[in-house]
């Protein structure tokens, strides 16, 4: 049913940003990723907006969410492990912006 | 605000790797949970579980333990859902402790 | 209500403390009690409930990773679908999507879930205290590699580390490198060296000859 569930607008490669934003309540996206810079890594599918579903509320429509993945060296200014070490974290959609795709 | 529970990249200190065998009475909120929530049933969600435990406040979230958050965060999601009223619940508590010093729990 | 713990479970339960009921332990047994008087759960169930969850432990994990390292095309099927992979092997996969992420020389995988304590407990059982714990939460996202030092595992650079924080509603399981000298091994011999922490990735899979 297609006003469930929102279309997806990224795509795996596809580099995005984390918005940044500070609301109160359940928030899945957590505050060390904010505003932090990634790549898609894949689409797992829609699912019910959590921040919704923790006041009881459906949740709908589905949420694309995607596993992002991001350098460590950008997420911590004094990562201590090698340049390729990266993080995934599952991002929903409406937390994601797209970013340019050049090196920064 | 950044909440408590946020913790990820915070300063902290060594893994302690400490194990314990769970205890009866902790299996059985777990158990309360799964069966709670699972969909023929959905009379609450991992999202209101958590979204209930997040909110204990930071004192309070680093003194319970694990299955003490677990089973306050149970409870307050029934009251709010209107599945269980604080004086039914209060009632039962003292009930409970009774019960228990005359040794028939 | 009595708790009888003289039955004859293979994983025996410890009894309740018998002195002292604390708070939360009161508050649990009166919200069982009162779900189960209004007719919303029973007391088998949740009996059940309790025993099914100690009937679960890593040996079940340990069952997909010894099938993956035995058959190249089992291991694509699980990581491209976890679910459908644990389906396979007889086994149920919860109501959560698992992703299986695959350890090689070049890459180390460890789980986390940094928000609160989400782990793939179908296939491993109940996770560890360490796991749930404010020190591994916070540090292992931002400095994985001296949190794995602590558990005894050192990687040299050329080995890229990623975290993997389950923060939403996937699980993780971590498909560990085959040990060596394992050659001819059984799927059932293979599974034993499939621990726990190996797949939470916090070790390598037991070394049956290690040097």
């Amino acid at each position: 049913m297609t006003d469930e569930e929102l279309k997806p607008h990224f795509t795996p490669g596809q580099h995005v940003r984390v918005r940044w934003a500070t609301p109160p309540g359940h928030v899945r996206t957590p505050w060390y990723i904010r505003g932090h810079r990634g790549v898609v890594e894949r689409l797992c599918g829609a699912y019910p907006n959590p921040e919704e579903l923790a006041y009881a509320r459906s949740g709908k429509p589905r949420q694309p969410l995607y596993r992002v993945r991001f350098a460590q060296r950008e997420v911590w200014p004094d990562y201590a492990g090698t340049p390729a070490d990266t993080v995934d974290l599952e991002i929903y959609q409406h937390w994601l912006e797209p970013a340019e795709d050049s090196n920064p | 605000m950044r909440s408590h529970h946020d913790m990820g990249g915070e300063p902290a200190g060594p893994v302690a790797r400490t194990e314990h065998d769970y205890v009866l009475w902790e299996k059985r909120v777990d158990a309360l949970l799964v069966l709670l929530s699972r969909k023929d049933r959905r009379l609450m969600t991992v999202d209101e579980l958590r979204r209930n435990i997040e909110s204990l406040g930071a004192e309070a979230y680093d003194k319970m333990t694990y299955y003490e958050r677990w089973i306050h965060s149970i409870s307050q999601t029934l009251i709010q859902r209107g599945v269980i009223s604080i004086d039914e619940l209060g009632r039962r508590m003292t009930q409970v402790e009774q019960r228990h010093e005359k040794g028939e729990l | 209500m009595t708790d009888h713990h003289d039955h004859d479970h293979p994983h025996a339960t410890l009894p309740d403390a018998a002195d002292k009921l604390t708070y939360y332990q009161t508050m649990e047994v009166a919200v069982r009690e009162l779900l189960i008087e209004k007719g919303i759960l029973t007391a088998d169930e949740v009996r059940r409930q309790v025993e099914d969850m100690d009937g679960r432990n890593a040996g079940l994990g340990g069952k997909m990773v010894a099938r993956a390292w035995l058959d190249k095309e089992y291991k694509q099927r699980m990581l491209g679908d976890g679910n459908a992979a644990a389906e396979e092997v007889g086994l149920d996969h919860g109501a959560y999507k698992l992703i299986v992420v695959e350890n090689t020389p070049d890459v180390h995988n460890v789980i986390v879930c940094k928000l609160c304590s989400c782990y793939p407990r179908w296939l491993l059982g109940l996770p560890p205290d360490w796991y749930k714990s404010r020190n591994y939460r916070s540090r292992v996202v931002r400095e994985p590699r001296s949190v794995l030092r602590e558990f005894g595992l050192e990687l040299p650079d050329q080995v890229t580390v990623r975290v993997h924080d389950s923060n939403a509603d996937m699980r993780y399981l971590v498909l560990p490198l085959r040990p060596g000298g394992t050659e001819g091994w059984s799927e059932e011999q293979l599974a034993n060296l499939a621990t726990r922490d190996s797949m939470i990735g916090v070790a390598l899979a037991d070394d049956p000859n290690p040097k």
